[in-house]
This record gives structure tokens, C-alpha cells and sequence, in this order.
């Protein structure tokens, strides 16, 4: 198999390229120091290790499948289909990746409160469960609008003991959420750790969040090798911040496994209406780092739209950038009607209801498996499952 | 030396503490800033801090957000800013400042927003989101001879103190809370302001953030070279009269707390 250039970011000023950074106020350079220093001390932390992968393999219900969708491949005709089975971590996300790690990693540092963002309320609902489980304080930031769609969502991080607090500011979405919890931040840095959901934010979040996440890579490329005894030859995850797909993406980020992220177009990348970043965005300072960003003419940030709560936010994780920019991974996007039709036909030929979400990496097989050929492999990271969305696709789909 | 830091120098020198004023760019009337401006710098403000809206403004409290939304509305920008700079400059020898986040910056051109800093007689920029970390690539030479404001906060070690300070330009901002810009309760701690008086000595250092009345004047001013009052004035601005006697009475209490100590 051949080698693409090393691959070894981001560099020590926490950047991939000229993305990335930390672009915030004072009062958090020193938290972020403590975390990078406690974090990088952890990569030769045997008990640490041991003890993430014993939460992973009992609590997690790790390695998730890879299951090959027999009724998908043969719908298409074409290339080989599979499905990395992230839908089946407990919580029903691989948000969930992220957050044990994070929670192990805030008792490091001694803290006793932990504050998160969240859209969809996936990451909510993790974080609620891993404080749930080691008895931290949980505050979760979510935006109204968020609260309104994804209600169900809203309901378990109160039930696991967390405190949900609405954001009324702005767009009352993902982004605003996440100024909340910054905000948070600042004031209580003392006691608190932020847990936050993406690969996004000041460094060093963007890498530890996605080595956290990259469990997902590094078991599809051993899964997939045992079961086709080959790489394979796409991989394809939804982007809204990131986190899933550079999880699954960054193992084979020096090969040549073709890599293909999915933006949300919402009602049209003409519309004004999407979430798709890095499609239509351009360079600016956002959430603590340099990168795409969807933004008006004086640098104010676009209020986006998308079905899916998750993938509505205006930037997206610096390492995407620098890969976009770069061109390991291309980036594509498809529209909330195309992600609902993904939904439904996903369901209705596997057995298995999608988080929206996740249906957008599902619609774009619509464009990309016309063009493989039968010995190829493609393999789909399914993010997540489709519960919290049931109010949202029986409103829009009449069946 | 620069302009700012000569100007708090020369007061200090005489026996007078500063008084800085933050306004949020065109509010909270778009047409009648210029003139707003100029009645702050006559109720007794040294100088000026005029912050450019941004729509995610991460270090402020729901006060400056909320003007800094109704400046948006109202459609603020920088091009805009600077006119009222350069209108305000025509009247008046005192520092003017700008204070905003660094998106729009970026957005407008790092070295035209330069130049038109130095065009319309601005003297100084504060963007809090670019810490010393990001400085050297942020601020290029295009930046020469305009004051580059740096903030210190409670959770500033000694070491980054010094650091600051001697990349700061103009003076040093010191901020009293770890917080957001805004009106709170919590504790003042003097302790920390006192070690960053002695730690600070290559800038003159200004205390901001959380003050909001003459009280909070009188404590903080014997340990530092000035204070920055945003909040409390916006505040005051939002349901203020037609000639801002509210906000304009506020400022000239501040000014006099500044001569006293308790």
C-alpha cells in the first residue's frame, strides 16, 4: 500500500498549517496549558490507558461493528458497502468516545464540575452519563431551538442529573451554546473542565478530541483488513464540527483510502440556509481557532441552518481545513431533503434508523457508488442512531 | 513613547488618576455618537475605548453583548467606526482606542485596518482574543506605531505576566475577575492586583472589568494607574435620556472617585 507525506499535527503552537491556535482571552491560556501538559503526559500513562480501554470494551460496548450492508450494496449494484456501527455505543453516538475520555481526563486535573455544549444533544447526553457515572457536577449548555427539536434528548441529560441551561442569545444553536459554555469557562475556570463535543475550539481540544475519537479509525482499518484483507477504498463520514469523521479518517490519513466528508446544505448552497463550511466559508477567527467560517462581508458569523442539530454550526474543526486545503480529504454536501430520503431508505433496507445527522454520509452514496465498480469498498461511518430525530422526520415525511 | 502612555504619564505625574470609558461603536444612537463621545471626554473620561460589534463576543457579559447586537442591527461596522474616529479626533487631543474581536479584523484586512487606525487618529487596539500567543502572527509590521493593548487576569502566572508586559504597548489591561466584561458580585481581589502592580513595569497598568460605581473606583485605584468602566456606562445608556445625563453623571462621579480612596 502506498504512503502519503508524514503526518504529524498539529505542530507545537497547536496548529495544522495555519489553522487552528488559540484565539481566546487571557483567563484561558493557563487552563489550556494545564490541559496540554496533563494530556501529553498521558500518552505513556499505562494505567490510564488501560483504564479508558476497560470503560471502552464494558461501558461503551466497544469495538463496535462493521457491518456489511448487504441490501444497501445490492440497491446500488456496485461497490461493497459497509457500516462502522457507532450507533450501537451506548448513549447512541460515538460522543460518547470523547466524553470518557475527557472525564478521565478532568480527574486528572482535579476538577469537580464539568461544563459542555451540545446541538443534536448527543454530546449532552454523554457528557451527562460519564458525570453521571464518576459523580461530577454537569451543566449543559444547549441553545432553545435545540431544545424544542431535540427534546427527547433534553429530558435524558436530566434524568442522568445534569442541569440543561437554554441559551437565548443569537441563533439559539450549537454556536451560541458554545459561547455559553466559553463564557462559563472563564468565570468558573477554577473548579471547571470543559468538556467540548468536537474537534473544534482552542488547541489543544481539536487534537485531543479527535485522538480520543480516532478508536473508531483504528478498529475499522483492523476490521475491515480481517474481513476483505484490504484497505478500503473510500470512507465517508458527515461534518459538522468534525468529530466523527477525522475519528475514522485519521488512521488512514497517510494512505491512499479516499476520504469524503459531508456537509449539510440545508435548503441549498444557495440559500443561505446550510451549514456546509467548509463549501462556501472562508478563513476567519472563531470559537478560539482559525478556520473556515461562515461569515457576511464584516466578519459577523452567519446564522446556518440545517435539519440536523448537530451539523448546524457555522465552522467546522481546523484540522478539516487543513485537510480540505491540503486535499487528503474532499468535502461535499448534501441538502436536508436528500439526508431525509437517506434516513428512510436506510431504515427500510437495513434495519437501521439513522441519526439525521448521519443520513447526510448516507445520501451522498447516491453520488458516489453510481461511480465505483464491484470490487470496491466503501465504508461509512454511521454516527449515530436515530432516535432523538423521530419528531423531526415524522413532521417531514409522510408515510 | 507612545501617545497613550505619555498621555497617562503626564496625568499620573500630576497627581491624577485615569479614567477610561468604553462605548460600543454607534449605540446607542448611530447618528448621534460623535457628539456622545465627545460630551464622555467632557464629563471627565482621560480616554476612550470605542469596541467594534462582533456577533460572538466570548470575554463579554450579556450588558456589552446586548449593544453590541443593537449595534449590528443598526448596522455598525468598522468603515463606519473609523468615521466616527476621525470625527472625534477633530475635537479632541485624548487617547482613542479600539477595542474588538479579532474576526472582523481579519475579515476588513489586517493591514488596512492598520492604516485606517493611523488614518483616522486612533492610537491604540485592543483585541482580547489575541493573546501573546497568537501576537507576532496576528500584528505585523503593518502595526508599527500603534499601541497593541495586552490583557493580565487572575489566572496570569508571574512569569506571563512579565511577558505581557513587555509586549504591551500603551499600558496594560489589567483584568480584576476571571469572568466576562459586566456588572458582578464577586470578590475583588486586591491581592492579585498587587502582585501585578509590582510585576508590571515597563507599561502603565489600567484595572477593568466588573467596575461599575465609585466604590469599586476608590478600591482599586490606589494600586494601579487607572480604571476602564464599560459595563456600568452602556448600562446607563440603554434607558438614558436624549442628552445622556444618566451615563454623563455616571462619568463625571467616576472621574471624581479617581481623586479619592476609602
Amino acid at each position: 500500500m502506498s504512503q502519503l507525506p508524514e503526518y504529524n499535527l498539529p505542530d507545537s503552537s497547536g496548529k495544522f498549517g495555519k489553522y487552528g491556535g488559540k484565539f481566546v482571552p487571557e483567563t484561558l491560556i493557563t487552563p489550556l496549558k494545564e490541559l496540554e501538559e496533563v494530556y501529553s503526559s498521558l500518552n505513556d500513562d499505562k494505567k490510564f490507558n488501560e483504564e479508558l480501554n476497560l470503560l471502552h470494551k464494558e461501558y461503551t460496548g466497544r469495538p463496535t461493528p462493521l457491518t456489511f450492508a448487504e441490501n444497501l450494496t445490492k440497491h446500488y449494484g456496485k461497490g461493497k458497502i459497509y457500516l462502522k456501527r457507532e450507533d450501537l455505543c451506548h448513549t447512541g453516538a460515538h460522543k460518547i468516545n470523547n466524553a470518557l475520555g475527557q472525564i478521565l481526563l478532568a480527574k486528572k486535573l482535579g476538577k469537580t464540575r464539568i461544563i459542555a455544549e451540545t446541538g443534536a444533544g448527543q454530546h449532552g447526553v454523554a457528557t451527562a452519563t460519564v458525570c453521571a457515572k464518576f459523580g461530577l457536577k454537569c451543566i449543559v449548555y444547549m441553545g432553545e431551538v435545540d431544545m424544542e427539536r431535540q427534546s427527547l434528548n433534553v429530558f435524558k441529560m436530566k434524568l442522568l442529573g445534569a442541569e440543561v441551561k437554554a441559551v437565548t442569545s443569537g441563533s439559539k444553536t450549537l454556536k451560541d451554546a458554545t459561547n455559553e459554555a466559553i463564557r462559563d469557562w472563564v468565570t468558573n475556570v477554577k473548579d471547571t473542565h470543559y468538556i467540548i463535543g468536537s474537534v473544534v475550539g482552542p488547541h489543544p481540544y481539536p487534537m485531543i478530541v479527535r485522538d480520543f475519537q480516532s478508536v473508531i479509525g483504528k478498529e475499522t482499518k483492523e476490521q475491515i483488513l480481517q474481513k476483505e484483507n484490504k484497505l478500503p477504498d473510500y470512507i465517508i463520514a458527515c461534518i459538522g464540527g468534525g468529530s466523527n469523521a477525522i475519528g475514522i479518517f485519521y488512521p488512514f490519513v497517510i494512505t491512499n483510502v479516499k476520504l469524503v466528508g459531508v456537509e449539510a446544505a440545508g435548503l441549498g448552497l444557495n440559500s443561505n440556509k446550510h451549514s456546509a463550511t467548509l463549501t462556501k466559508g472562508r478563513e476567519g477567527i472563531f470559537h478560539g481557532m482559525k478556520t473556515y467560517l461562515l461569515q457576511d462581508e464584516n466578519g459577523q458569523v452567519s446564522e446556518v441552518h440545517s435539519i440536523s442539530a448537530g451539523l448546524d454550526y457555522p465552522g467546522v474543526g481546523p484540522e478539516h481545513s487543513f485537510l480540505k486545503d491540503d486535499a487528503r480529504v474532499k468535502y461535499f454536501s448534501v441538502t436536508d431533503d436528500e439526508a431525509l430520503a437517506a434516513a428512510k431508505l436506510l431504515s427500510e433496507l437495513e434495519g437501521i434508523i439513522p441519526a439525521l445527522e448521519t443520513a447526510h454520509a448516507i445520501a451522498y452514496l447516491e453520488y458516489l457508488m453510481p461511480k465505483t465498480i464491484k470490487d470496491e469498498i466503501v465504508v461509512l461511518n454511521l454516527s449515530g442512531r436515530g432516535d432523538k430525530d423521530l419528531n423531526t422526520i415524522r413532521e417531514n415525511l409522510a408515510l | 513613547m507612545s501617545i497613550i502612555s505619555n498621555y497617562i504619564k503626564k496625568k499620573n505625574d500630576a497627581g491624577e488618576k485615569i479614567l477610561s470609558i468604553f462605548l460600543t461603536s454607534g449605540f446607542p444612537d448611530k447618528n448621534n455618537f460623535v457628539k456622545l463621545a465627545l460630551d464622555v471626554f467632557d464629563a471627565g473620561a482621560d480616554m476612550l475605548e470605542i469596541g467594534f460589534p462582533f456577533s460572538d463576543p466570548l470575554a463579554d457579559g450579556p450588558i456589552i453583548q446586548a449593544s453590541s447586537q443593537e449595534a449590528l442591527k443598526n448596522g455598525i461596522n468598522l468603515q463606519i467606526t473609523f468615521k466616527y474616529v476621525k470625527e472625534i479626533r477633530k475635537r479632541t487631543d485624548r487617547p482613542i482606542i479600539l477595542m474588538g474581536y479579532a474576526n472582523p479584523v481579519l475579515s476588513y484586512g489586517i493591514e488596512k485596518f492598520a492604516d485606517n487606525i493611523k488614518n483616522s487618529g486612533a492610537n491604540g487596539v485592543i483585541i482580547p482574543d489575541v493573546p501573546i500567543d497568537e501576537f507576532d502572527n496576528f500584528f505585523n509590521s503593518s502595526f508599527d506605531g500603534i499601541d497593541k493593548i495586552l490583557l493580565v487576569t487572575p489566572t496570569t502566572n508571574e512569569e506571563r505576566v512579565k511577558e505581557i508586559d513587555n509586549k504591551s504597548s500603551g499600558f496594560v489591561y489589567c483584568v480584576s475577575v476571571s469572568g466576562t466584561t459586566g456588572l458582578h458580585n464577586k470578590d475583588k481581589n486586591l491581592e492579585f492586583i498587587k502582585r501585578n502592580q509590582k510585576l508590571v513595569t515597563k507599561n502603565k497598568m489600567l484595572v477593568g472589568f466588573g467596575i461599575s460605581n465609585e466604590e469599586d473606583v476608590k478600591r482599586y485605584i490606589p494600586y494601579c494607574d487607572g480604571v476602564i468602566v464599560g459595563s456600568a456606562i452602556i448600562k446607563s445608556l440603554m434607558n438614558d435620556d436624549k442628552n445622556y445625563n444618566q451615563a454623563l453623571n455616571l462619568t463625571r462621579a467616576l472621574k471624581r472617585a479617581t481623586t479619592e480612596t476609602i
